[in-house]
C-alpha cells in the first residue's frame, strides 16, 4: 500500500460496477473481502463496525454495516437504498453501486445499473441459476450493461468441482446471451474462504482466467467510438461579454456519446440548422478532437441560435426527430403511472411536457411472461409505454446510445421521478426468448 | 469458462485503457463540471456552500473550469460558527476577492448574541450551523445550493443524492430520495424548497487531493504541517485559543501537525505529520489507516447516527 507512489495513483481509469444479489449469496461477504482485501476499510471504520456488531450480539463483524447508513436500515437489518462505495487498487479506481436484495428491488438494481459498465450477479455454487438469477440478467440486459460477471459463489461448499461450476455458467451464459448480454464473464470463487476474488485459488486449478479483481481492474472502459453516433446536449451557453472576450459564444455539455472535430459539419435538433466546428474547449485547453464522456465547449462558425436542450450532432448522423416515443420502462415511484397521466419527460437537458398515450403490456421479469394491457404501472413495475411529446425530440434508440435513447418521467405536480425510460426495443435480440405456454412470437 | 478467456485476451492488450480512456480524475472532474452546468441552466439562484476547506476549493475551481472564460453565474455563502481559523477567513476573503465573487456570511456568533441561539456545554458550534444556515437560504431565496459533501465521507452521506431536495426547514428525509438515473438530474422543486447540490458525491479524499496537486490548487497553509500548540481532548489534538480551550486539567503543548479537514476549531483535530507538500501530503492518506472524519471530527463520534441526525435537519 505504501509502495504506491503518487504518479502511480494518479494514472488509473475509473470503472463503474454494480453488484445484484441477496445476503444469502454471498454479496455483502464479497464486497467485503474486496473491501478488506483492497485495503480500503479503514481501522476507525471496522472498529465502529465491531462495536455495533457487539452491541447487537453478533458475534463477527457484520460488514453490511459499513454502507447501512441509515438509522432504519440499521435498526431493520436491511438494506434499504442503493450504497456507493469506493476504493481503489495501482490499477484502477472503483465506484460500486451496491443494490439490495429485498426492499424496492427492480428500482435500487435499475438505477445503480443505469451507470454502470459491469454488473456482478452472484449465484450460490448449491443451488446454481434460480429465479432471481434470472431476473437479474433480465435488468442487466435491459439496461444495456455492456460487461456481466457472474460470480459462482460458495464453490467450497461444492468441493470446487469444476462440474458444478460449468453447468451453472454453461445455463447462464445461455439464457444471458438469448437476452442480448453482450459479454458474460463466468467466475468460480468462494468469498469466504478468498478463492478467485483477490488471490487465484488453489483450490482450481482447473480454472484458468482471472480472479475476480483482476477481471475488474482490466476489463476494457473505453470503446471504439468510430460506430458511435457523436451527441452534445447543450447544457448552458456560454457569453462573457466582457472587453477579452466581446464576442466569444461557446456551447458547453457533456459529450453523451462519439467523438467530435474541428471542422466537422454540424446539425442542431430539434431546430435543423447547420454550422461547422470552429473549435473545441476542453475546460481550458484548446483541443482538435474531444470524446465521450469529456465536458467540453463548442465554438461554431456561424451565429445560429441555440440554447440549453437542443442536441449537436454530426450532420451526416443525425437522428430523427420525433413526437412519438415507444420505450420500455422501469417504474420508480410509489404513485402509479396510468394512461393518460400528463407528465413531463426530461431527455438530455431538455425537458418537455408529454402524456403517456398507451401501456401496452408489463413484463414479469421472473419467467419473461407478458401482461397485456394492464391499465397501470406500479412501483418496481417494467412495462412497454407510449408517449406523446408536446415537442419534437432527436431520440436515439437505447441499444444504439444508453445517454441520449434513456429518459425520465417527472410528476409535473409534485416533482417526483416517476419512471426510467429507455427508447426503443426491450431486448437485444429481436426474438430473445420463447415462451412455452404462448409461441406467437416475442415483440416486447 | 471459455467466456471468461476471451474476455481476458482481450483486455490484455490495453489493460482496460483503450485511447478513449479518460483517466479517473479527468471522468470525476467532467462528472462535476457537468453538474455545475446542470445546476446554472435550470436554477435561478444558486449559491456555493464556500468555507475555505480544500472540498469547498475544489469546487470553487471546479466550477470556474465549467464556466470560464465567462465569470461563475454563482454567489459564494459561508456559515461562520465564530470558532473558524483566522488562515481560513483570510483565504475565504482573498478568494472571493480575486475572483469578484460575492460573498454571503451567515454568523453563528451573531445568532447567539441576539440571543437566538445558546452555546452547547461542550462548546462545539458545529451543530449550532443549521439554523442561521437555513434562514439565509430562505432569505436570499437561493433554490439551488452547493456542498462539498462526499459519499465517502460519512455512511449517511453515502446515501445522499448528487441532487439532494430539502424542504423548507431544510430538512432531508432519506426514505423519500429521487431515484438517480444515468446522468438525468431532477431539480423540481416548490416555491420554498431548495435543492442542495453535491458535485463532488463521488470522489474520495485521494481523489480531492490528487485533484488539487494535479491543477496546482492553494489551500490554506493549515492543511499542511506547522508547529502548533495544541491540546488533547476525546483523542484529538485542538488548537488552544479563545474558543473554550484548554480547560483545567488538559495541557498545552507544541506538536508538529496539519489539519485533515477544516471546521469549526471547536471540533476540529490535528493529525500529527510532518508532510509539508502535497506529494507528502497524498502519501501520508494513502498509507493512513484511518478516515478523514475519524482522525479529525469530534461530533461525529457522538453516536452512530450523528451525521445523519445533523443532515435531516439540515445541516450540510
Amino acid at each position: 500500500m505504501s509502495t504506491t507512489t503518487p504518479e502511480e495513483l494518479s494514472a488509473t481509469t475509473l470503472l463503474r460496477f454494480a453488484t445484484a444479489g441477496s445476503v444469502d449469496d454471498g454479496k455483502s461477504t464479497l464486497v467485503g473481502r474486496l473491501l478488506h482485501d483492497s485495503k480500503s476499510i479503514l481501522t476507525d471504520q471496522l472498529e465502529a463496525v465491531e462495536r455495533a456488531s457487539v452491541s447487537r450480539g453478533q458475534e463477527a463483524p457484520d460488514l453490511a454495516l459499513l454502507t447501512d447508513g441509515l438509522r432504519a436500515e440499521r435498526e431493520q437489518g436491511i438494506t434499504i437504498d442503493v450504497a456507493y462505495r469506493y476504493f481503489a487498487t495501482p490499477r484502477r479506481r472503483f465506484i460500486l453501486a451496491d443494490t439490495p436484495g429485498h426492499v424496492q428491488y427492480t428500482r435500487n438494481m435499475v438505477t445503480g445499473a443505469s451507470t454502470a459498465e459491469l454488473t456482478v450477479i452472484l449465484v450460490d455454487a448449491r443451488n446454481g441459476v434460480v429465479e432471481q438469477t434470472r431476473r437479474h440478467a433480465a435488468i442487466a440486459a435491459l439496461l444495456r450493461v455492456p460487461h456481466v460477471v457472474l460470480a459462482v459463489n460458495k464453490m467450497d461448499l461444492v468441493d470446487y468441482q469444476e462440474s458444478v461450476f460449468a453447468a451453472i455458467a454453461q445455463e447462464f451464459t445461455a439464457y444471458a446471451l438469448e437476452l442480448g448480454v453482450p459479454e458474460i464473464t463466468a467466475i468460480p470463487i468462494s468469498a469466504l474462504a478468498g478463492d478467485n476474488v483477490v488471490d487465484p485459488s488453489a483450490n482450481m486449478d482447473w480454472y484458468g482466467g482471472p480472479t475476480f479483481l483482476e477481471h475488474l481492474e482490466t476489463v476494457p472502459v473505453s470503446h471504439d467510438l468510430s460506430h458511435c453516433h457523436a451527441r452534445l446536449p447543450v447544457q448552458y451557453v456560454i457569453r462573457p461579454q466582457t472587453a477579452e472576450h466581446p464576442d466569444y459564444r461557446g456551447y458547453a455539455g457533456q459529450i453523451a456519446a462519439g467523438s467530435f472535430h474541428v471542422g466537422e459539419a454540424v446539425t442542431v435538433l430539434p431546430s435543423g440548422r447547420t454550422s461547422r466546428i470552429s473549435g473545441i474547449d476542453l475546460l481550458g485547453k484548446p483541443v482538435d478532437v474531444a470524446w465521450t464522456t469529456q465536458s467540453v465547449t463548442l465554438l461554431l462558425e456561424d451565429d445560429i441560435d441555440i440554447s440549453r436542450g437542443d442536441l449537436i450532432v454530426p450532420s451526416k448522423d443525425a437522428p430523427a426527430t420525433t413526437q412519438d416515443v415507444d420505450a420500455t420502462v422501469c417504474h420508480v415511484a410509489d404513485q402509479p403511472l396510468t394512461v393518460g397521466h400528463r407528465v413531463l419527460l426530461k431527455h438530455g437537458t431538455r425537458t418537455v411536457k408529454a402524456i403517456v398515450k398507451d401501456i401496452p403490456s408489463r413484463l414479469t421479469l421472473d419467467d419473461l411472461s407478458l401482461h397485456p394491457h394492464p391499465g397501470q404501472l406500479v412501483a418496481n413495475d417494467i412495462g412497454r409505454v407510449t408517449i406523446r411529446t408536446a415537442e419534437p425530440l432527436p431520440l436515439d434508440s437505447y441499444a444504439d446510445s444508453r445517454r441520449t435513447g434513456s429518459f425520465i418521467l417527472i410528476d409535473p405536480a409534485d416533482g417526483t421521478t416517476l419512471t426510467a425510460g429507455m427508447v426503443g426495443e426491450s431486448f437485444a435480440s429481436p426474438d430473445p426468448v420463447k415462451d412455452e405456454a404462448d409461441d406467437d412470437g416475442w415483440d416486447f | 469458462m471459455t467466456t471468461a478467456a476471451t474476455v481476458h485476451e482481450a483486455a490484455d492488450n490495453s489493460e482496460g485503457a483503450g485511447p478513449y480512456a479518460l483517466s479517473h480524475l479527468d471522468a470525476l472532474e467532467s462528472e462535476a463540471v457537468h453538474i455545475f452546468r446542470e445546476v446554472a441552466g435550470e436554477f435561478e439562484r444558486p449559491v456555493i456552500l464556500f468555507s475555505g476547506g480544500k472540498d469547498s476549493i475544489v469546487m470553487l475551481h471546479l466550477a470556474l473550469k465549467a464556466f470560464a472564460p465567462a465569470a461563475i453565474p454563482f454567489s459564494l455563502l459561508h456559515v461562520d460558527t465564530g470558532h473558524n481559523f483566522p488562515e481560513v477567513i483570510e483565504y475565504r476573503d482573498r478568494t472571493a476577492e480575486k475572483h469578484n465573487l460575492r460573498l454571503h456570511v451567515a454568523s453563528v456568533q451573531d445568532y447567539i448574541d441576539r440571543g437566538v441561539l445558546r452555546e452547547r456545554p461542550d462548546g462545539t458550534r458545529n451543530p449550532l450551523q443549521t439554523v442561521p444556515l437555513t434562514e439565509k437560504i430562505q432569505s436570499e431565496k437561493f433554490d439551488a445550493v452547493f456542498g462539498g459533501g462526499r459519499r465517502d465521507e460519512e455512511k449517511a452521506r453515502a446515501k445522499e443524492r448528487v441532487f439532494s431536495l430539502r424542504d423548507e426547514f431544510s430538512q432531508w428525509d432519506p426514505r423519500r430520495q429521487r431515484p438517480e438515473l444515468w446522468n438525468l438530474y431532477n431539480g423540481r422543486h416548490a416555491p420554498g424548497e431548495h435543492v442542495r447540490v453535491f458535485p463532488l458525491s463521488n470522489w474520495t479524499e485521494l481523489d480531492v487531493w490528487q485533484y488539487i496537486a494535479r491543477e496546482g490548487i492553494e489551500l490554506p497553509e493549515i492543511y499542511f504541517a506547522h508547529e502548533r500548540e495544541v491540546f488533547q481532548r476525546g483523542g484529538m489534538w485542538l488548537t488552544a485559543g479563545e474558543w473554550g480551550g484548554p480547560k483545567d486539567g488538559e495541557t498545552v503543548e507544541k506538536r508538529l501537525i496539519r489539519y485533515r479537514t477544516v471546521g469549526d476549531m471547536s471540533c476540529t483535530g490535528a493529525v500529527d505529520s510532518d508532510a509539508v507538500t502535497l506529494d507528502q501530503v497524498i502519501t501520508e492518506i494513502a498509507a493512513s489507516r484511518l478516515t478523514e472524519r475519524g482522525a479529525t471530527r469530534a461530533d461525529d463520534k457522538l453516536s452512530e447516527a450523528a451525521m445523519e441526525d445533523r443532515k435531516r435537519e439540515g445541516y450540510f
